[in-house]
């Protein structure tokens, strides 16, 4: 459905009478593909910021045409803005004035990027104020963005600078096509561990990684990604599930393990299968999840208790197992939801559990860290699934078309990217953070 | 030429599709279809995508004509490296087996690194031919040249032609069932109807204990939307079996033991088991379960009444034991394929039994009871079903992994077959 409305408004006569009757007009989004330029045109860099040259260096040794404050009258596409030194709000005028005509010249696709510091209780209040500000200003400016063009922000904290591995790894997420259907988003970044990959093309060469919940939907996306990617994926599901995790196992060319995340040793057993068949373990995706919704005036013991063990309780088991095995530069990645973040009725269990995951993540990530590992979540908002093709149509179509900037739902590609850019080596920095794939969802913002 | 050497077959593990009663939840699925889904079960627990197995040998005991390389167009379909040599074997309910046996025995050659052996079987989606005379007359049609021979033919044509005729497990040279003549073999131990009830009983217990903790998660990849064998009574009672009424041997009145209950019931399903070496299990970075040891295949004459139709494992479990110098209580499990409670219990009863051991098996002494707390403890065929020839397949994946949870022993595996023959084997544990 989705997909024949996205055609509809995108070509021939359908189009213009869309446009003609005042339809939303969602745009087909630019998503990655190693035969596509990282942007769709020229990358102007706007303001200022201590090692701006080095990042301006690395930006164009990835095949980007520069250019520094000023572009003349080109078409754009993408737009960086370093923000990161600013004191006042009342420096934000020339800036953001000078992106506003920037904006004009983005071609669809388009990405914008603001690297800024996070504002903090203990900055002077200018500083806070206009740190904090820049966070609004960016979102709204996501909002105005048309034609499948995003707008997110890295900051930058402890001794991160704008050229850090970590920054730059995110830089090259948001303004490739893998950050399509993340939009109006900032993630926290820290100091300057973490190493690019050799090529963006296969950034998980050599890695192996778990993912649960593999057999269809999401997982199996996942799977899929992070296999084109370069991983060895063991992919792991029910037993019951076990005719389609096979499928899926057989086509990313992994290893298939039959369990059920709730088993005491759910997570001794994916680190055994790991380390028996692979030698190694490098990355965990709980993506393992149920739904079962009831409002909590009818819940039942039954749907609370087994969403919460599934979700949550599962992960923060197997995370202990995780930790315990000592495994060198582990990373995790765990699966929220937007419901977890903004609430939805109907799902007081679920959002339980996916709030859960927020803040296990936040909570764990020193612990990782101590191993050189990180831990984040990923948090999706309406995607395109057979879950979610069950919703009622006019709520469907809410959800889909009028909450998100991007007026459609995204894909489980979409959230297997961020997953995967969240896995990269040069990924160090980013540690117990969720990232939203929602197209800038109303919800939870 | 080098001398080949022998060096140990390894069971590496297995994958079966849950086995379903006939014409239930896999009415619609082919032989191919079912061995393809077991085996890219296998291949996706293992990472076998793109590799070229050594061979793949299996078959089915009912067999469509145009099924002809049923094992390599199921290769085919899967993702193993199309280079994969894969070949047809048929030896009734022994085919897993055999196919299995022959493999390993490549294996141990050094002719074979790696090998997939297993099989399939469906009664539901069973191959019906024509009647006799209707491919007579079918057959002659085609000869004909001119429009008068051809109608010549045709007028032989008779209503009576047009009855399929749809395959039996019936014996073509005693025309007798099989149940019919394990009734035989029944009375002829002494097999109370009791014994047999508790032994199937046993069966559903053991089986329904086994999918609870687990044991199945790593031997099985569910099928069409079923994720366990769903002839499993778990809730089975000796009351409930105690009241069906026998359905073999109803001539002999009062004294017919043979129920439903205590018989296998026809099944659809299918199973595989990777072999290899120590070298290719250790490249691979795969587990290594158990030793395929030996095995050993027999047959009895059943047509003159010399033997019971599926008593040919006594002898072939003799014969092996004496190759092996080993004693029959030498193992840790007894795998004995529950073809009917009855074949299982006429077995042990014979081992036991001075007179068969000494003038049948010619041996001095009797083999000797086993420990029944060693026999079939994780369920067989009555609980699980048969399809014929996916038994084999079922039963050495199950022992192998058995095996190597006790981290020692040995094990026994026995299967009856038609035609009066038998496959039994040794497998020995690996930590």
């Amino acid at each position: 459905m989705a997909d024949k409305y996205l055609d509809m408004v995108n070509s021939g006569f359908t189009a213009t009478l869309a446009k003609k009757l005042g339809l939303p007009r969602p745009a087909r989004l630019r998503r990655w593909s190693t035969q596509t330029p990282l942007l769709p045109g020229p990358l102007l860099v706007l303001g200022s910021s201590a090692r701006a040259q080095a990042l301006s260096d690395t930006l164009v040794s990835w095949g980007l045409d520069v250019r520094r404050n000023d572009a003349g009258g080109a078409k754009l596409g993408g737009l960086i803005l370093l923000l990161d030194e600013l004191t006042h709000p009342e420096q934000l005028s020339p800036l953001m004035l000078a992106a506003g005509q920037a904006v004009r010249q983005l071609v669809p696709g388009a990405r914008v990027v603001s690297i800024s510091r996070p504002a903090l209780a203990t900055d002077e209040p200018a500083v806070a104020a206009v740190r904090q500000g820049i966070d609004g200003a960016i979102r709204s400016l996501g909002r105005e963005l048309r034609a499948g063009a995003t707008a997110n922000g890295i900051l930058l904290t402890g001794d991160a600078e704008a050229d850090s591995p970590s920054v730059l790894a995110a830089t090259h997420f948001f303004l490739s096509g893998r950050s399509a259907y993340v939009d109006g988003q900032f993630l926290q970044v820290s100091g300057n561990a973490g190493e690019l990959p050799e090529s963006f093309d296969a950034p998980l060469a050599g890695k192996v990684v778990a993912v649960t919940g593999a057999a269809r939907g999401i997982g199996a996306a996942i799977a899929a990604t992070l296999y084109r990617d370069g991983a060895t994926v063991i992919v792991v599901d029910m037993p019951g599930a076990s005719d389609a995790l096979s499928k899926v196992a057989n086509r990313v060319s992994g290893t298939a393990l039959q369990l059920d995340v709730t088993a005491a040793d759910a997570g001794t057993r994916i680190i055994e299968h790991a380390r028996a068949r692979h030698g190694q373990l490098d990355l965990v995706i709980h993506n393992a999840g149920i739904t079962r919704d009831k409002l909590l005036a009818n819940m039942d013991a039954g749907r609370w208790d087994s969403v919460i063990a599934v979700n949550i309780a599962s992960q923060l088991r197997m995370n202990e197992q995780l930790l315990a095995a000592d495994l060198p530069g582990l990373r995790v990645v765990s699966l929220a939801s937007t419901s977890g973040i903004a609430g939805n009725r109907g799902q007081s269990n679920y959002a339980a559990s996916k709030g859960g995951v927020i803040g296990m993540v936040r909570a764990s990530a020193e612990d990782f860290a101590a191993n050189g590992g990180t831990i984040n979540a990923v948090a999706p908002g309406f995607i395109e699934t057979e879950m979610t093709a069950k919703i009622p149509l006019g709520t469907r179509t809410v959800a889909r078309m009028v909450l998100p900037s991007l007026m459609q739902g995204g894909l489980p590609l979409d959230v297997a990217e961020a997953i995967g850019f969240l896995a990269w080596d040069a990924s160090q920095g980013i540690n117990g953070q969720t990232l939203r794939v929602c197209g800038q969802s109303l919800v939870g913002a | 030429m080098a001398t080949p050497s022998v060096r140990p077959a390894v069971v590496i593990g297995g994958n079966r599709i849950p086995f379903a009663r006939s014409n239930t939840k896999y009415a619609n699925a082919s032989n191919q279809d079912m061995f393809t889904a077991a085996l890219e079960g296998l291949v996706a627990r293992f990472g076998l995508q793109g590799q070229r197995i050594g061979a793949v040998a299996g078959g089915a005991v009912l067999k469509h004509s145009k099924d002809f390389n049923l094992i390599r167009e199921s290769v085919l379909g899967s993702s193993l490296d199309p280079a994969t040599v894969a070949y047809d074997v048929q030896m009734a309910c022994a085919t897993g087996m055999e196919a299995i046996g022959s493999l390993a025995n490549k294996i141990k050659l050094g002719q074979l690194d790696s090998g997939i052996g297993g099989g399939v079987d469906t009664t539901s989606d069973a191959p019906i031919a024509v009647s006799e005379g209707l491919r007579q007359v079918l057959l002659e049609l085609a000869r004909a040249r001119s429009t008068k021979a051809k109608l010549t033919a045709l007028s032989r044509l008779r209503p009576a032609h047009l009855a399929p005729s749809a395959p039996g497990t019936g014996e073509p040279r005693t025309g007798l069932s099989m149940g019919e003549h394990q009734a035989k073999t029944t009375r002829h131990w002494g097999i109370t109807r009791t014994a047999q009830d508790e032994l199937a009983l046993a069966s559903h217990r053991n089986l329904a204990a086994a999918y609870e903790r687990g044991f199945f998660d790593d031997l099985m990849t569910s099928f069409n939307g079923l994720s366990r064998d769903n002839n499993l009574r778990a809730d089975s009672t000796l009351e409930k079996l105690g009241s069906l009424k026998p359905a073999f041997g109803k001539s002999l009145g009062e004294e017919a033991t043979m129920t439903a209950g205590n018989s296998t019931p026809l099944t659809d399903g299918a199973s595989t088991v990777l072999l290899g070496s120590e070298d290719y299990a250790t490249e691979h970075g795969l587990p290594m379960l158990a030793n395929f040891v030996d095995f050993e295949a027999a047959a009895v004459d059943f047509v003159h009444g010399a033997e019971g139709l599926l008593m040919a494992p006594a002898y072939a479990v003799a014969r092996m034991l004496k190759r092996n110098n080993l004693t029959l209580q030498d193992f840790d499990f007894y795998e004995i394929h529950e073809a009917f409670a009855g074949t299982v219990l006429s077995t042990l009863k014979a081992w036991e039994d001075e007179e068969f051991c000494r003038e049948k098996l010619g041996l001095d002494e009797p083999l000797g009871a086993i420990d029944r707390g060693k026999l079939n403890v994780n369920g067989s065929s009555l609980a699980a079903g048969h399809p014929f020839a996916a038994t084999g397949g079922r039963i050495v994946a199950t022992l192998a992994k058995m095996l190597h949870e006790k981290g020692s022993g040995r094990g026994l595996i026995s299967v009856c077959a038609a035609g009066g023959q038998g496959v039994v084997a040794i497998l020995e544990a690996r930590n």
